[in-house]
C-alpha cells in the first residue's frame, strides 16, 4: 500500500501532499517537514531509498526522485516493491510532461486540481491501479472534459474572475 | 441587502488561481494573507450558490493540503457540494471528503445516499469519484450499507469502473467481512481475467489480504501459480511474488513448487523490479531450495557490482535477509560489502554495517571489529556511532557470546572512548562495569584500562562519555586489589579537572578513592603484621602484589593527598558529593592520627587495623550482576500490598511526584526481598527459576522502571543498600545475591578446544525475558479469515454443518444469494464437477485441513 504522495521543492515548500490514511493537518505538516529534513541532507548520485520508520511508523519505506527544483516522494509498506515505485514516480513525472507539455514547478503550483486528477487515476485508496501514462491522459481529459460541460451551464461566467485579476 | 451581498460575493469571489497567486505575492511570510483568505471563505460557503460553496470548498482544501490549514468545520459543506448535480462541484466535494473526514467525523453517515446514487450512475467518472471516496472513508456502516453496489461495480462490463471496485473491496472487507459472502466469488473470478489493468488491481488486492492473514488463501495457490507462469506483466508478477513469499512461509511445500517458475523468470531478462522482486522472494521464503538461492545469490552479486547505488543498496539488503540462514553468501560477497562501508551513500554504509556484524562470530570478532574501528575513525559522527554502536551490540550479545579475549575487548572500549566522534558513552560504561562484574579474569586488564581512561584529558571535557568516567572510577575502585599501584590509582581519582563532571560522577570519585584508601591500609597494617610477628600467616585474602607493598612513608604521602585532594570538596553546594567528602576526610583523619602513633607505640597499631579491617569488610562483598528478572523469582509475600499503597501514594502526591513514587517503591521491595530471602533462598530457588510464572508483574515492571531510569547507577545504589542489611558476616562471598543464581552454563562447556588462551567464565543469569508473550496477531482478523475460509469452503465442496450453523447464528440478516446457493445445490449433489473438486476437507479443523486441500496441486 502507498502511505502517502508528496511533492515538495527544494526549499522545503509543499507542492502537492497526499495522506492515503486519515493524518491531521497538523501531522501532515509535521511529516511533510520531517521529510523534507532528511531528504535536503542527502548529497547527489546516491540511492534514492530512505528508512523512514521514525516518521511514518514500522515497515514503511519512502521513494524519492529530484527533478530540477521539485523533490518527488513516495511512502509505502512491504507490499509495494522499491524499484516498481522508483518507476510509478517516473510515470507521473511523464503523465504530468505530456498533461503541460514540458511539466515545470508552476504548473504543479497552479493546477491544484489538475495534479490529483493525474494522481487518483494512479494510486486509487493506496493502491496502484494504473501505470500507463496513457491511459491516465484518457481518463483525465474526459474528466476535464466533464468539469467544463458542467461549468459551461453555469450562470455566473467563470471569466469574472480573469476579468478581476487583471 | 443580504441577497445583494451574496451576489457580490459570487461575483467577485476569488477563484483558486487567485488564492494561490495571492499567497505567491505575499512577501513577508503568508500567514496573515491565508487567515484574510480564511474568512473570506467562511463568508463563501454558508452561500446557498452551489457553486460559489465549491470554489470555497476547493480553496480550502487547497488551504488544508498545502498550509496546513484546519478543514475539519466545513465537513457539512463538503456534504452539500457533493450533492451538486454538476460534475465539477461533485469532484470537489468528493476529494474535500476523502481528504478530510474519518471515522469520527459525525456527518459521515449523511453520504451514504449520496454515495449509493452516485455507484449507480450511468457516468462511469461519477462511479468513480464515489469508489474513490469510499476507499478512502468507507467505515463498517458504509461498507456494510454499500455492499451490493460494489458487488454490482465487481461485474461491470467497463474495466475503467471495474478495476476501482476491485480496489474498493480491499476497505471494504476491511471494515465489514461479511462482504466476504457477497463480493468474494466475484473478486476471485477476476484472477482470470484477460485485462492487464483488472488483473493487475485484483491481484494487488489479494496481496494485501495474503499479508494480514495467509492461511486463509493457500487454497487460491493454484490460480495464482497461474499467473505466475502465463503473465509477462511486471506490476502483476510483483504482487504474485508478494502472494507466494507469504504462502510459501506457512506452506513450505509451495516453496517448492514455485521455485521453478521463479528461477525461470530470474532467467529471462526481466526489469530490474520484477529481477529484485524474485531475488527477494526466494531469500526470504524459498531459501531452501538450493537452485534458486544460488541463483538468486548470483543476481545479488550483480547487484552489488553495479554502479547504480540503488541496486548497491537493494542488493546489500537482500543479502541482510538471506544471511540468519545463509551465512555462505554473504561471507562469499565480503569484499563487496566491506567497499560498501566506504560508500558515500550513507543508506549503503548502514546496510552494509548491519551485514558485517551479521557475519561476526568468536573467531573474526577481532578483524571485523579492527575494520569497523577504521571506519568509525574516519567517518562522521552520526556513522561513526552508527558502527560504534553496532560492535558494543554484537560484542555484548548473549553475555559476551562471542568474545573469547576479554583482555582485548576491554582495551576495544578503551579504543572507542577515545574515537572523537563517540558519543556511546552510556553503552561503554554499562560494558565496563558489567564486564567487572561478570568475568573475574578481566579484572586486573579493567583496572589497568580504567586509569588509562580517567587520566585521558580528552574523555574529561565531552560530556557524552562521562558514564566512561563514572564505570572507570567506580572499577578503579572496587578492584583496586588487582591494581599494581594504588596511589596512581588514588592520584588519578583526585585529579584537579575532576571538577569538571557533574556532582553524581564526582561522588562516585571519591567513594571509589575511599575504596582505595582502605584497601591500602589493608595491605600496609598486614605487610605490618606479618613483619613484626612472622609467625602470623596473611589471613586476609588480599593479593598485595610486591608494588602494592606500602611504607610509613608511601602510606602517609597517599593519606595526605587524598586529605588534600578532599578538603576543598568538604564545603562543595552538592550535598552527595560534601557527604563523601567528609566521610572520608573523617576517616582519614582519624587514620592519620593513628598511623603517626603507631610508628612510637606499638599499641595503637591494633586499634587503627581494627578500624581499618572493619572497613576492609564492608568492602569485600562481590558485587554481582542483577538479572533483570530477579525480582520476579519471588513470590509476593502475605500483606505486602504493593500497588494498593502506591495508588494511595499518587492519588496524594498528584501527576508531578511520579519519579519519587517510583523509587520509594522500589526501596521498599528491595528491602523486602532481602528479609524473606534468606528463608526462603535455598528452598524456593531452584523451583522459582523453573516456574516464575507466578510472579507480580507490578512490581517487576516498576524494578524495571527504575533499572532504567537509574541506569548505572543502579548498582552502587543496590550495594549500599545491602551493606545497611548485612550483619557483618559477610565473608561468605558466594551467598550474597539470592536473585543473582550464576546458572550452569555459565561454563559453557560448548566452547572450542583449540583456542590458545582459555576463555574466562562469564556469569551469565537466566534471564527469564520470554516471559512476555506477544499478543496474537492473528486474532484481528479473525472475522475476516473466517468469512474468506467459509467462502473458499464453498468453491469446491459441501460444507461443515458446524460452521454452517456457526455463521447463519452470527448474521442471520444477510442473506446471500450466490454463495448460499451454491452451497445448497453442492449439499445435494454432493460433488459438482470443478477444477477445485478434488480439494477435500476433512470435517474436523479447518486449519489442519488446509495443506491437505492443495495436496495434488503440489504433487
Amino acid at each position: 500500500m502507498i502511505k502517502a504522495v508528496m511533492m515538495m521543492n527544494t526549499q522545503g515548500k509543499p507542492r502537492l501532499a497526499k495522506f492515503y490514511d486519515y493524518t491531521p493537518v497538523e501531522k501532515q505538516q509535521e511529516l511533510i517537514r520531517g521529510v523534507f529534513s532528511v531528504l535536503c541532507s542527502r548529497p547527489e548520485n546516491v540511492s534514492n531509498f530512505l528508512e523512514i520508520d521514525s516518521l511514518f511508523g514500522p515497515d514503511s519505506r519512502l521513494v524519492y526522485k529530484h527533478y530540477a527544483t521539485l523533490y518527488f516522494v513516495l511512502v509505502f509498506d512491504g507490499s509495494e516493491n522499491e524499484l516498481a515505485m522508483l518507476d510509478l514516480i517516473q510515470v507521473l513525472v511523464e503523465t504530468l510532461d505530456k498533461c503541460f507539455s514540458n511539466v515545470c514547478e508552476l504548473d504543479i503550483v497552479f493546477n491544484y486540481s489538475k495534479m490529483h486528477a493525474v494522481l487518483d487515476e494512479i494510486v486509487f485508496g493506496g493502491q496502484v491501479l494504473e501505470t500507463s501514462s496513457a491511459e491516465v491522459m484518457k481518463a483525465v481529459e474526459e474528466i476535464s472534459k466533464l468539469e467544463a460541460a458542467s461549468n459551461s451551464i453555469s450562470l455566473v461566467p467563470k471569466s469574472v474572475s480573469g476579468w478581476r485579476g487583471r | 441587502m443580504a441577497s445583494s451581498n451574496s451576489l457580490m460575493y459570487s461575483l467577485f469571489q476569488r477563484s483558486l488561481e487567485d488564492l494561490i497567486k495571492g499567497i505567491r505575492l505575499q512577501l513577508h511570510g503568508d500567514s496573515s494573507f491565508i487567515s484574510k483568505s480564511l474568512d473570506e471563505i467562511r463568508r463563501e460557503i454558508k452561500l446557498t450558490d452551489l457553486s460559489t460553496k465549491s470554489i470555497a470548498l476547493q480553496k480550502l482544501s487547497y488551504l488544508a493540503a498545502l498550509h496546513g490549514v484546519d478543514m475539519s468545520w466545513a465537513a457539512f459543506h463538503a456534504v452539500e457540494v457533493v450533492s451538486s448535480s454538476r460534475f465539477g462541484d461533485k469532484r470537489i466535494g468528493y476529494h474535500a471528503i476523502a481528504q478530510s473526514f474519518n471515522d469520527q467525523t459525525p456527518v459521515l453517515l449523511l453520504i451514504t445516499n449520496q454515495l449509493r446514487k452516485d455507484l449507480n450512475s450511468s457516468n462511469e467518472y461519477e462511479v468513480s469519484l464515489a469508489l474513490e471516496c469510499l476507499s478512502r472513508v468507507g467505515t463498517d456502516d458504509l461498507a456494510r450499507d454499500l455492499t451490493s453496489e460494489v458487488f454490482t461495480l465487481l461485474g461491470s462490463s467497463k474495466a475503467f469502473v471495474r478495476k476501482k471496485a476491485i480496489g474498493v473491496v480491499l476497505r471494504v472487507f476491511d471494515k465489514y467481512p461479511d462482504a466476504v459472502k457477497v463480493c468474494f466469488k466475484r473478486l476471485v473470478e477476476n484472477l482470470e481475467s484477460s485485462d492487464q489493468h483488472i488483473l493487475s488491481a485484483v491481484v494487488g488486492v489479494f496481496c494485501e489480504l495474503t499479508t494480514k492473514d495467509p492461511r486463509s488463501y493457500l487454497p487460491l495457490a493454484p490460480e495464482f501459480y497461474k499467473i505466475l507462469v502465463d503473465s509477462r506483466n511486471t506490476w502483476v508478477l510483483i504482487k504474485v511474488l508478494k502472494v507466494f513469499a507469504k504462502l510459501a512461509s506457512i506452506e513450505p511445500r509451495l516453496a517448492k513448487k514455485v521455485a521453478d517458475p521463479i528461477c525461470e523468470h530470474m532467467r529471462r531478462n526481466v526489469g530490474k523490479s520484477l529481477l529484485f522482486e524474485c531475488i527477494r522472494t526466494v531469500v526470504s521464503g524459498l531459501s531452501d531450495q538450493e537452485t534458486a538461492l544460488k541463483l538468486a545469490v548470483a543476481k545479488i552479486r550483480d547487484f552489488l557490482v553495479d554502479d547504480d547505488p540503488n541496486l548497491k543498496y537493494l542488493g546489500l539488503h537482500a543479502l541482510s535477509i538471506v544471511a540468519p540462514k545463509h551465512l555462505w553468501a554473504v561471507l562469499e560477497n565480503k569484499e563487496a560489502v566491506v567497499k560498501a562501508l566506504s560508500d558515500e551513500d550513507p543508506n549503503v554504509k548502514l546496510e552494509a554495517l548491519h551485514l558485517l556484524m551479521a557475519m561476526v562470530n568468536e573467531d573474526n570478532v577481532s578483524e571485523i571489529s579492527r575494520i569497523l574501528m577504521n571506519y568509525a575513525l574516519k567517518s562522521g559522527p552520526l556513522f561513526c556511532n552508527e558502527v560504534i554502536g553496532s560492535v558494543l551490540l554484537a560484542c555484548s550479545r548473549n553475555s559476551y557470546e562471542i568474545v573469547v579475549d576479554f583482555d582485548w575487548y576491554l582495551s576495544l572500549l578503551g579504543e572507542m572512548a577515545r574515537i572523537p566522534h563517540c558519543q556511546r558513552g552510556q553503552e561503554i560504561g554499562h560494558q565496563l562495569i558489567d564486564i567487572g562484574m561478570r568475568v573475574k579474569d578481566a579484572r586486573p586488564e579493567l583496572v589497568r584500562i580504567s586509569r588509562a581512561l580517567l587520566i585521558d584529558p580528552a574523555l574529561l571535557g565531552n560530556q557524552s562519555l562521562h558514564p566512561i568516567l563514572s564505570a572507570a572510577a567506580w572499577a578503579s575502585g572496587e578492584y583496586v586489589e588487582f591494581s599494581k599501584t594504588s596511589y596512581d590509582i588514588a592520584e588519578a581519582l583526585l585529579q584537579p579537572r575532576t571538577s569538571l563532571l557533574p556532582p553524581s560522577i564526582r561522588a562516585i570519585y571519591i567513594h571509589s578513592t575511599f575504596k582505595v584508601l582502605v584497601f591500602s591500609l589493608k595491605a600496609y597494617f598486614s605487610a605490618q603484621e606479618s613483619t613484626s610477628s612472622p609467625l602470623v600467616e596473611e589471613s586476609t585474602s588480599s593479593v598485595s602484589s610486591p608494588e602494592n607493598a606500602f611504607t610509613y612513608k608511601s602510606i602517609s604521602s597517599l593519606v595526605n593527598m587524598i586529605e588534600l585532594g578532599l578538603c576543598s570538596l568538604s564545603g562543595t553546594l552538592d550535598v552527595e558529593v560534601q557527604e563523601r567528602a567528609k566521610n572520608v576526610l573523617g576517616f582519614t583523619g582519624m587514620i592519620k592520627h593513628k598511623i603517626a602513633e603507631e610508628v612510637t607505640a606499638q599499641g595503637s597499631e591494633i586499634e587503627a587495623s581494627r578500624a581499618v579491617a572493619f572497613m576492609e569488610d564492608v568492602f569485600s562483598e562481590e558485587l554481582c550482576p542483577v538479572s533483570a528478572t530477579a525480582q520476579e523469582k519471588f513470590p509476593l509475600p502475605d500483606g505486602l500490598e504493593l500497588k494498593e499503597n502506591l495508588e494511595d501514594l499518587q492519588e496524594i502526591c498528584g501527576e508531578f511526584l511520579k519519579p519519587v513514587v517510583e523509587s520509594n517503591s522500589n526501596l521498599f521491595s528491595s528491602s523486602e526481598k532481602i528479609s524473606f530471602s534468606v528463608a526462603r533462598l535455598r528452598i524456593s530457588d531452584q523451583q522459582e527459576a523453573s516456574s516464575s510464572s507466578s510472579h507480580p508483574p507490578e512490581s517487576a515492571s516498576l524494578l524495571a522502571e527504575h533499572r532504567k531510569r537509574h541506569g548505572m547507577y543502579y548498582l552502587s545504589s543496590q550495594k549500599s543498600d545491602d551493606h545497611n542489611d548485612s550483619n557483618g558476616n559477610n565473608n561468605t562471598l558466594n551467598e550474597y545475591p539470592p536473585a543473582n543464581e550464576i546458572s550452569a552454563d555459565s561454563f559453557n562447556p560448548k566452547k572450542k578446544m583449540n583456542q590458545s588462551k582459555p576463555r574466562p567464565v562469564v556469569v551469565k543469569l537466566d534471564e527469564g525475558d520470554d516471559f512476555k508473550m506477544k499478543p496474537d496477531a492473528s486474532s484481528n482478523d479473525e472475522p475476516l479469515s473466517r468469512a474468506i475460509q467459509t467462502a473458499l469452503m464453498g468453491k469446491g465442496k459441501e460444507k461443515e454443518r458446524e460452521k454452517d450453523n456457526h455463521e447463519r447464528s452470527l448474521d442471520p440478516g444477510i442473506k446471500e444469494q450466490s454463495s448460499r446457493k451454491e452451497k445448497k445445490t453442492k449439499k445435494k449433489n454432493g460433488e459438482k464437477s470443478s477444477k477445485h473438486r478434488s480439494r477435500r476437507r476433512s470435517d474436523k479443523d479447518a486449519i489442519a485441513a488446509k495443506p491437505v486441500e492443495i495436496v495434488d496441486f503440489l504433487l
